[in-house]
Formats: structure tokens, C-alpha cells, sequence
């Protein structure tokens, strides 16, 4: 406010209007203040996500060893005696993650060599957001498909599955997540100089040869990306298997046996009334630290390659 | 290579690459009706079991212990109530985070940087984890218990980055010429983004909130933490204890009786008829509103 006083005796001086006016606005300080706030809400959940796995999962760790707990090969927190090690609910993870990528990437990729490649335009507008419906049909409605009538299917065709099963919940995933798998790669198939193909077309090879020798190279790393994507979220899926590949923590690599993954495991054990502060209660954060650790590195791992295509074509 | 012995056909092309094409071509479009042929037998199989559920009784009835007089009314008002409490945190946050990005923030900034890659990761994060998140501050932390309030609290932090995102991009589809006239004229920073910039982005902004919102309606997983509850017979009130239609769709699947299956199915041509019209009226907006500059 001091520099008005001055203005004003300066004014009587030089009449010249100002086109500017001086000094803060500070209205438009405090809107760009809200602003930023609000941005913070997302920066605020990310801590808030660190803080609260580790906290409980660093009290975990002081009365179970992190040793124990990676190697460790029996998972029974609610059992006498308990036992706490985590292999069990990782190979589930693992195995309900390996039959949804068995179906999700040969025909994720198919899907975008095909969108990308062969479709006519007119068809592409159409197949594409047609193709996305299957990512919008909530995950409660997959689980009670698979237990309900995949399951019932394949054990009709002669597949001896038990009732909960990761075959029948990691099929019906991997195809839910064809489509997160296809449009990140088709967008990096897209983004292929049309002066490639050309080229190749020019001698003389064929669309086949095109695809799969030109196209799908040129665009690997965004290629990569979406696989990787496709894994993450068959990591972190929760519902489906929570309903159709069974809640029985233990190793084993057969698709037909009932097992539990880390997000069965945290789900139906986080639902109940576990008491706060107990190690029931703590097991979920180390779970669930295990997991956001597992995501988080393979997120980093797909922006990395993203980032990397597109400096390729940009 | 094999091909350059293999006879060839008039056209001077050889059969072996012409079946080798044909066989591609057919593996890629089975890739893209595997995904069509596993949706409609699901809709097949659901409609089946779920239409015969579909009484006025059904819809009206709180939840019971008996097939015979369970109903959907306490999960569809769960969720509807939900999905107001969602826009009315998620949109304004979405939307402010989205300006404060596009609009004031230097991108060379570091801490810039930083918050967009922030974004990027957390929308990568399992929605079970937003779940553990909300239990170990609302329903434990803060002693909420598992209530609404915490439920749409949580849903917001999940489908923040999605409404970030798209409210970003229809913010970035309004041509820089719209805010230079307007500055050129004596507005500030704010007038222009208030007055020229939102307007035009909002078709923009309300496609992908709609979408956003339709995520979340649909989602189970981190809901199982925060309130789940396993019999809500009463209507949902803000701190009381809720359920939502796919919590109740999860509870009726999981249990051994074949009639509370058929619920299940009745259940879920709720939920998708609610998804299918929200998304419907998303992509008419955006059809409706576009425009080209």
C-alpha cells in the first residue's frame, strides 16, 4: 500500500496514463494458491499410501523377521502355530498371473497388429471402442462368470478343477485385459512412419511380413509397455480371484488346485473384524507393502519404456 | 529360406506365403472376437440366470437372510449416494489439479515434474491398496468405521488421476488463441481460465468424470475394506454403515445357496444397466459437444 502513496504524488507530476496496474493481485494469488492445493491431494495420497503400509508393516517386521518373511514357505497368520511366510501367496499371485498373460498377450497383440494393421479405418473407429466395453464390465461381474460358468464349463470338457481355481479366474482375466494390452500397443504401432511400411511393401513383402517384421519391431518398446501394463493389473486384481481361485494360501504351480493371492489374502482378511494393532491386523500392510512395492516396479518399468518409444517418434 | 523354392502361381506369388498370410490374418481375428464371444456369454448367461429376478419386490426390498425376500433397495441407494458424494469431491479437485497443471505450473520445474509423474503412479496402484489405505486412516485412524463417508472419501483419492487426466486433455484441446484474446483484452490469468478456457473445456471435463464416476461405481475391491458390511438392512445414511450393489453382488456369489446366485445375477443387470446408461450419456455428451476449432 505504500507504493500507492508514492504513485499519487508522482501522478500530479507525470499525467501519463498506466496501461498496468502495479502490485500483487491478490485474488489471482489465492485462486493459484487453491489451485496448487489441490494438486497436493495427490501428492498427499501417495504419502499418505507409504506411510500407511510402512508404518504397520515396520512394526511386522520387528517381530517377524524380513528374512522369515520372503523365504518363509507356510502362510497361516490365523493358525497355531502361525506361520508367516509369504512364498505361498506370491507363486498364487504368480500363477493366476501367468494363465491371464497365457490368454491376455498373444491376443492383446493380436487384437493390435490387427486394429492397427489390417482393419479399414471405418472398422477400427468401430472395433476400438467396442473392444474397450470388455475393460468397463465391473470385476464382480468376471468373478461371478468364472466361478459360475467357466469353471462349470471346463471341468463339463473333461479339466478336473477343483471349484476355486486360478485356470478359470486367470483365463477369464487374461481376457478382460486384452484390451489394456492392445491399445497401448496398437498406439505404438499407430505412431510407425507410414514410410516404413511403404518401403517394405516395396520390396515386395507381404502384409504379414509387414506386420510382424516392420511394424511390431519399430513399435516394441510401446509393445513391451503394454504387456507390462497387462501384468500389473493382473497383479493387483483383486475380485475375480478373490470369488473363483479359492482362499487357500499354499505352493503350488497346478492351475486346478485352489490357491490365494496376495489381494485374495488382503481382501478377506481386511473385511473382518481383525483387531487393530494385532499381527493379523499387521499382516495386511506386509502384504500389502509386497505388493505396492511389486506394482510400483513394474509401473516405473513401463513409463520408462513408454517414455523411451516416444522419444523414438516424436 | 524355404520360400524361394516353393512354386510359384501365376501372379508370380508362392502358395505357402499365401497360406502362412491367411492363417495370420484368421489368428488375428480370433484375437478380437475372443474378447466379443467371452462378453456375450456372459450377458447371455447373466441375462438368463437375472431378468426372472427383476420384480418391483427385488428392487424395493432391504436384504435378508431369505432368498425368497431379499432385495437390491439398501445397494442401489448405497451406491447411488456414492456416486453424488464422488462428483461432488472428485470433480472440483480433478478439475483444480488439472488447471493448476495446464494453466499456472512452469513443466520445468522439478517439483512439477514431479507431480505429474506422481499422477501417473498412482493410477497404477491395485485398487486393493486404496482399500488398505482407507482402513488404516478412516475406518481405524480416525475411528470413522466402516461408514459412507469413508467409502466415497476413498473412491475420490481412486479415480482422482483418471478425472486429472481427462479434464487435462480437454483443458489442452482449447486452442491457446481463445486465452491471448482474452488476455489481449485485459483479463487476468483467472478471468480467462474462468470465463473463456472452462466453458469451452467442459463437454471435455464432464465425458471423462462420467467415465471416472462409472469406474468407480463398479468397483469392489478397496469397498471391501472400508464397508463391506456383511447384512446393512436399512437405508444408507452419510456416517452410518452402507452397502453397495457390487458389495452385495460379492456377498450373494459368495454364498453356498444356488438362490442367492440368481440374486446375484439379478443384481449385476442392475449394475450394468447403471453403467451402460452413464456411459451411453458420456459419449452422447461428447458427440454433442464437440467442437472443432
Amino acid at each position: 500500500m505504500a507504493q500507492a502513496t508514492t504513485e499519487g504524488t508522482f501522478a500530479a507530476a507525470q499525467p501519463a496514463p498506466r496501461l498496468l496496474r502495479r502490485g500483487t493481485r491478490w485474488g489471482e494469488m489465492l485462486v493459484k494458491g487453491v489451485m496448487a492445493a489441490a494438486a497436493l491431494i495427490s501428492v498427499a495420497t501417495t504419502i499418505g499410501i507409504v506411510v500407511a503400509l510402512l508404518t504397520p508393516a515396520i512394526d511386522f517386521f520387528r517381530e517377524i523377521s524380513i528374512i522369515d518373511f520372503l523365504t518363509g514357505t507356510r502362510w497361516a497368520p490365523l493358525f497355531e502355530p502361525a506361520g508367516f511366510g509369504v512364498l505361498p501367496l506370491l507363486t498364487g499371485t504368480f500363477v493366476v498371473t501367468m494363465w491371464a498373460m497365457v490368454i491376455a498377450l498373444p491376443f492383446g497383440l493380436g487384437s493390435a497388429i490387427y486394429l492397427s494393421e489390417y482393419a479399414r479405418p471405418r472398422v477400427r473407429k468401430v472395433l476400438k471402442p467396442a473392444l474397450e466395453v470388455l475393460e468397463g464390465i465391473p470385476t464382480v461381474v468376471y468373478g461371478f462368470f468364472a466361478l459360475l460358468f467357466f469353471t462349470p464349463l471346463l471341468q463339463g470338457i473333461g479339466v478336473p478343477l477343483q471349484v476355486f481355481n486360478p485356470l478359470s479366474a486367470g483365463i477369464v482375466m487374461g481376457i478382460m485385459i486384452i484390451p489394456t494390452v492392445a491399445s497401448v500397443s496398437e498406439d505404438a504401432m499407430h505412431a510407425v512412419p507410414q514410410d516404413l511400411r511403404a518401403g517394405a511393401y516395396g520390396l515386395g513383402a507381404s502384409r504379414l511380413q509387414v506386420a510382424t517384421r516392420i511394424v511390431v519391431p519399430a513399435a516394441i518398446s510401446g509393445i513391451i509397455a503394454g504387456f507390462v501394463l497387462g501384468i500389473s493389473r493382473a497383479i493387483g486384481e483383486t475380485v475375480i480371484v478373490l470369488i473363483a481361485a479359492g482362499n487357500l494360501a499354499r505352493i503350488t504351480f497346478d492351475p486346478t488346485k485352489a490357491i490365494q493371492t496376495m489381494t485374495a489374502f488382503i481382501a478377506s482378511t481386511g473385511q473382518g473384524d481383525v483387531p487393530t494393532g494385532s499381527i493379523e491386523y499387521k499382516t495386511i500392510f506386509s502384504v500389502g507393502l509386497t505388493l505396492f512395492v511389486i506394482t510400483l516396479a513394474i509401473n516405473i518399468i513401463s513409463i520408462r519404456l513408454v517414455r523411451k518409444y516416444r522419444e523414438v517418434y516424436e | 529360406m524355404s520360400d524361394a523354392t516353393a512354386p510359384l502361381t501365376a501372379a508370380g506369388v508362392d502358395r505357402t506365403r499365401i497360406r502362412r498370410g491367411r492363417a495370420f490374418h484368421a489368428f488375428l481375428l480370433f484375437s478380437v472376437a475372443i474378447g466379443f464371444v467371452l462378453l456375450i456369454t456372459l450377458l447371455v448367461d447373466v441375462a438368463i440366470d437375472g431378468i426372472p429376478q427383476l420384480t418391483w419386490h427385488f428392487l424395493t426390498s432391504a436384504p435378508s437372510t431369505l432368498p425368497e425376500r431379499a432385495g437390491l433397495r439398501v445397494a442401489i441407494l448405497g451406491s447411488i449416494f456414492l456416486g453424488l458424494l464422488l462428483i461432488a469431491f472428485t470433480v472440483p479437485i480433478g478439475v483444480a489439479t488439472a488447471i493448476y497443471l495446464e494453466e499456472y505450473a512452469n513443466r520445468e520445474r522439478w517439483y512439477n515434474k514431479a507431480l505429474e509423474v506422481n499422477i501417473q503412479n498412482l493410477a497404477a496402484v491395485p485398487s486393493i491398496v486404496y482399500g488398505i489405505l482407507g482402513l488404516a486412516f478412516l475406518v481405524r485412524g480416525l475411528e470413522m468405521g466402516r461408514v459412507l463417508l469413508a467409502g466415497a472419501l476413498i473412491l475420490t483419492l481412486l479415480v482422482l488421476p483418471t478425472v486429472i487426466v481427462a479434464s487435462r486433455e480437454a483443458i489442452r484441446a482449447v486452442p491457446d488463441g481463445i486465452r491471448q484474446g482474452s488476455l489481449a483484452l485485459g483479463a487476468t490469468q483467472w478471468q480467462t481460465i474462468w470465463r473463456q478456457v472452462l466453458p469451452a473445456a467442459i463437454p471435455g471435463i464432464a465425458t471423462g468424470s462420467i467415465l471416472a464416476l462409472a469406474r468407480a461405481i463398479g468397483e469392489t475391491a478397496p469397498l471391501l475394506l472400508v464397508g463391506a458390511l456383511t447384512f446393512v438392512s436399512f437405508n444408507p445414511t452419510l456416517l452410518g454403515p452402507f452397502t453397495a450393489i457390487p458389495i452385495q453382488i460379492f456377498q450373494w456369489v459368495s454364498r453356498p445357496q444356488a438362490e442367492f446366485k440368481l440374486l446375484a445375477a439379478g443384481a449385476i443387470i442392475v449394475l450394468l444397466i447403471i453403467l451402460l446408461a452413464m456411459n451411453s450419456f458420456a459419449v452422447w455428451l461428447r458427440n454433442r459437444h464437440t467442437r472443432e476449432y
